[in-house]
């Protein structure tokens, strides 16, 4: 009884201690792969508003991939509808 | 007096505090309802937002709120004798701190999980908002001008404490990659990390660093006050996950270790307590224990910084409003047990009358040198160390804390300016390195300003940074007061603390301009007086909102709790 509880309380002190690590700065982190990400989208969408993108040749590609999220993110950024006018989503 | 009984008394009279005083605050006052609905629930967004397990809430609360100030406050204040700064903390924690705590934390749960200043605004008004805010902003500036010099002051009378201090950083960098770019272990990684830490403690003695005695014209003290702002810069502007996150977590592992090893050394070594009880020959210059002894100890018997931890993050993840309890006044108890701590190291671990003295040879004195000093000794003949080693351990506790607390602190301060600059239209200050470097220069012109080219008369701001203190926790008692009022259930057991505390600080604060104007130190003098001036807005803050909720008041007085 005791050996078969030893390894589930070794692991709940795991999750603790991995809550105790993440829980204070879960929102700061999150924020930051945010900002990250709508840089990198404004990166992969710049030619389409007419900024000029060195690497316009890879980031083609991941254009589709990025469809959904392109949604998400010209919503976080106050635009309900995609701001392009030859590039609807919604 | 045998130390242990004074540490047990302490504990004891801290855990009825627990038992007892926060059951009736909870179930008479607060009145926690296990049903309620807590932000976590209602606005869960698995990020801000998110129902967190109550023993990690309490954990982070406690090793948030304790740091290098439970430490300083008291090992300063016992230079009036062991028993006032031994019964402030104790008393404070019980009815002071755990309440305050945590009513900061019931108030901004019961409004949506708001920040206690949004609270302020909500309930008193948008001036009480904004006096909030400088408030603020003076408490992050005085912490770390003082953090500063007292980190210089260590450096430089425990040179074995800057290697192991300075690679904890390294250590923290470590365990922060390891985890987000290698997913690694947590547990494997913390254990490594803290083995890592004490190897680099051992190692301290053997390679002690001691800077020149001048570069640039610049003594010791005023070099390692520049290196840590540099430091602090540079720190609060990388991404929180690189260093802070991992640097506050491997702290809050070694307060869990370093707090063992000072009662578990203390049990063994069973030191007596060698300070007077009361001191019958103050040194000249010590100001007069009423009212200088309560913002002297700040935290460790109630601070207003823990209102902005509890209202920052800990509101919003609390899972079940019953949690707020032990999360709270829980937490405020872990601070009371470090500042005991201190006391005693302060007070039990020099040999003779006449050491103890010898430290504590003018007001101020006392600080991280007396606690590092004690302490080792205490340590050193309890566990067996070699006193390099314990010294060491100690000095490099308190400078972690300190250290953190800075990184934090200055980040605060630049968010602060950078919102100014947003409310005022001054394009300039929301940029980022802008308003760090502002943070940074106002903090040095305070270090500077008050300690003299050198930075050593530094510490003279410690008491005026717990004026600033008290008065923040009186803003935060005021808003819970009023809560109370509203909700027409009896708010004696915050009021009388925050009337309490606002009397003191103001006396406080009256005395020691009196000082700074006899001996021409404009300087402080000028400061004091801006602390003044809001330490009087808050008052009148007060008064006017009691002023109109009076009718209920009157009702309560009369006995017509609901």
């Amino acid at each position: 009884m005791a050996e078969s509880e030893q390894p589930s309380r070794w692991k709940r002190l795991g999750a603790l201690l991995e809550e105790f690590y993440h829980a204070p700065y879960r929102g700061a982190v999150a924020r930051m792969r945010r900002d990250e990400e709508d840089l990198f989208m404004l990166f992969v969408y710049a030619e389409m508003m007419g900024v000029p993108n060195p690497a316009g040749f890879y980031t083609l590609e991941l254009q589709p991939l990025l469809l959904e999220r392109f949604h998400d993110w010209h919503r976080r950024m106050g635009m309900d509808h995609s701001p392009l006018e030859h590039f609807r989503c919604c | 007096m045998n130390a242990i009984l004074l540490a047990a008394i302490g504990l004891g009279a801290m855990a009825a505090g627990y038992l007892f005083y926060s059951r009736f605050i909870a179930t008479r006052i607060y009145r926690l309802d296990p049903d309620y609905r807590t932000p976590s629930h209602v606005q869960q967004d698995g990020v801000d937002f998110i129902p967190t397990n109550p023993y990690v809430l309490w954990g982070h609360h406690f090793t948030s709120v304790a740091g290098a100030a439970p430490i300083i406050g008291p090992a300063i204040a016992v230079i009036w004798g062991w028993v006032p700064a031994f019964l402030w903390v104790v008393l404070g924690t019980i009815f002071f701190a755990g309440v305050h705590d945590f009513g900061a934390i019931w108030a901004s749960v019961r409004h949506r999980g708001q920040s206690i200043g949004a609270v302020t605004g909500e309930l008193v008004g948008k001036r009480a908002r904004n006096l909030f805010m400088v408030v603020i902003f003076l408490v992050l500036l005085m912490v770390n001008a003082v953090f500063a010099v007292a980190i210089g002051n260590s450096f430089i009378n425990t040179p074995s404490s800057v290697v192991p201090a300075w690679s904890a950083i390294l250590v923290a960098l470590v365990i922060g990659q390891l985890i987000y770019r290698r997913g690694a272990n947590l547990m494997w990684t913390s254990l490594g990390g803290l083995v890592a830490l004490y190897i680099f403690l051992y190692l301290g003695p053997f390679i002690p660093i001691t800077l020149p005695d001048t570069v640039l014209g610049l003594e010791t003290r005023a070099q390692w006050i520049i290196i840590m702002f540099v430091y602090a810069a540079i720190a609060s502007m990388l991404p929180v996950w690189v260093l802070l996150q991992p640097r506050d977590y491997i702290n809050g592992l070694q307060l869990f270790v370093g707090l063992g090893i000072l009662y578990l050394a203390l049990v063994v070594a069973a030191p007596s307590v060698v300070a007077p009880a009361f001191n019958p020959d103050l040194p000249a210059g010590t100001p007069p224990i009423f009212p200088l002894l309560f913002v002297t100890i700040a935290c460790g018997a109630i601070s207003g910084f823990h209102s902005l931890v509890g209202s920052g993050t800990t509101s919003k993840q609390i899972d079940k409003e019953t949690d707020e309890r032990l999360v709270g006044y829980g937490g405020s108890v872990g601070e009371g047990m470090l500042a005991l701590a201190a006391i005693v190291a302060t007070t039990a671990g020099f040999a003779t009358l006449e050491d103890w003295q010898g430290v504590y040879q003018n007001f101020g004195a006392g600080g991280i040198t007396a606690f590092v000093q004690g302490g080792a000794s205490i340590v050193s003949n309890g566990l067996g160390f070699s006193p390099e080693f314990a010294a060491t351990l100690l000095a490099v506790m308190a400078i972690l804390f300190a250290g953190t607390t800075m990184d934090t602190g200055v980040r605060l301060q630049r968010y602060i300016i950078q919102e100014w600059g947003n409310i005022y239209n001054i394009k300039l200050l929301t940029n980022g390195y802008v308003a760090t470097l502002v943070a940074v220069g106002s903090c040095l012109a305070l270090a500077f300003g008050a300690g003299g080219a050198s930075g050593a008369g530094g510490m003279l701001i410690w008491p005026l940074f717990g004026t600033t203190n008290q008065l923040l926790a009186g803003l935060t008692l005021l808003v819970v007061s009023l809560i109370l009022v509203k909700l027409k259930r009896s708010p004696w057991f915050t009021l009388v603390p925050m009337v309490f505390l606002l009397a003191m600080t103001i006396l406080a604060l009256l005395y020691q301009l009196w000082g700074f104007v006899a001996d021409a130190n404009w300087f402080l003098a000028g400061l004091d007086l801006l602390i003044l001036v809001a330490a009087v807005l808050v008052a009148l803050e007060a008064g006017s909102a009691l002023m109109k909720e009076r009718g209920k008041l009157a009702e309560l007085a009369a006995g017509g709790d609901d």
